[in-house]
């Protein structure tokens, strides 16, 4: 079921969903019976959660999206440049 | 062959992602404005080369990053190749990992101990190469191979660099923890379980 080491080399391919099938299989397995490991991996996945629910909340300025829209409008020669 | 009519309709809910990218990428809300907006100019102008039935979001990020690395990296005197030196690994686990063990989930503990802003600035402070993978990575949930795509980089370079990025942002956390007084430096800790933990720096 592979050690500690091998495992936590894992642990990013793992959080981010890159494992094949058979790699994930055996960490989970690992981690069934490896406490340590356990918490670990679940620290970083909730790390994750937590950096990107921070790093997105985020309030786009008001009348950017209108201003957008009036550019694209504006681009009808398609020159990239507006008007 | 994409309908130019149809990108707004397609393209604009993506612009609140966008906009919260590019502002962890110029660091700068005027910028991030006018990022987002030349994006959407550029993507508009360049609609014709979108293949429909692939990922829109992925290739507005390509654009928006593209964007970011041709106007805005030309402000700084040089990418940095940053070498973050050996920092260890499980870096912010090892000092924040059972300060509140029982009754509360990592999670909560994290959400509270750092501020929104906190854990943008860990972000931000990393050098480019090493921040855009993570926020693509981290934040925007792209795949390695979409990553490896947008930024025009091998897969294995896309992993080298999450991985060092990752616990940079982390050593930053800690930072910020200590300097708040709400981790425990590595002296004070020690003794308490028996456990070892590493001396950093």
């Amino acid at each position: 079921m592979g050690d500690c080491k091998e495992t936590l080399r894992e642990l990013e391919a793992f959080l981010d969903g890159e494992l094949s099938e058979q790699a994930r299989h055996t960490i989970q397995s690992h981690l069934g019976g490896c406490i340590d490991c356990l918490e670990a991996f679940d620290f970083h996945a909730e790390l994750k959660i937590v950096i990107a629910a921070k790093c997105k909340s985020d309030e786009m300025p008001a009348g950017l999206l209108s201003r957008i829209e009036q550019c694209l409008g504006e681009d009808f020669d398609g020159d990239g440049r507006i008007g | 062959m994409a309908d130019r009519a149809a990108f707004a309709a397609d393209a604009m809910q993506y612009a609140p992602q966008l906009y919260s990218a590019a502002l962890r990428m110029t660091r700068n809300a005027a910028d991030a404005e006018d990022l987002v907006q030349e994006t959407y100019l550029r993507g508009y102008r360049g609609f014709e080369s979108f293949e429909a039935g692939t990922n829109l979001r992925a290739w507005l990020f390509r654009i928006l990053t593209n964007t970011f690395i041709n106007r805005y990296r030309a402000k700084q005197r040089r990418p940095q190749e940053t070498d973050f030196g050996e920092l260890e690994d499980l870096y912010l686990f090892k000092r924040v990992g059972g300060i509140d063990p029982a009754s509360r989930s990592a999670e909560d503990q994290l959400m509270d101990i750092f501020s929104d802003d906190e854990v943008k600035s860990a972000l931000e402070s990393l050098p480019e190469n090493f921040r855009l993978p993570v926020l693509l990575a981290d934040v925007q949930e792209f795949s390695y191979k979409e990553i490896a795509e947008i930024l025009e980089i091998p897969i294995g370079t896309v992993m080298s660099r999450l991985h060092r990025g990752r616990k940079a942002m982390q050593k930053a956390l800690v930072d910020y923890g200590e300097a708040r007084g709400l981790l425990r430096r590595p002296e004070g800790t020690a003794a308490d379980d028996g456990s070892e933990v590493p001396a950093h720096g």
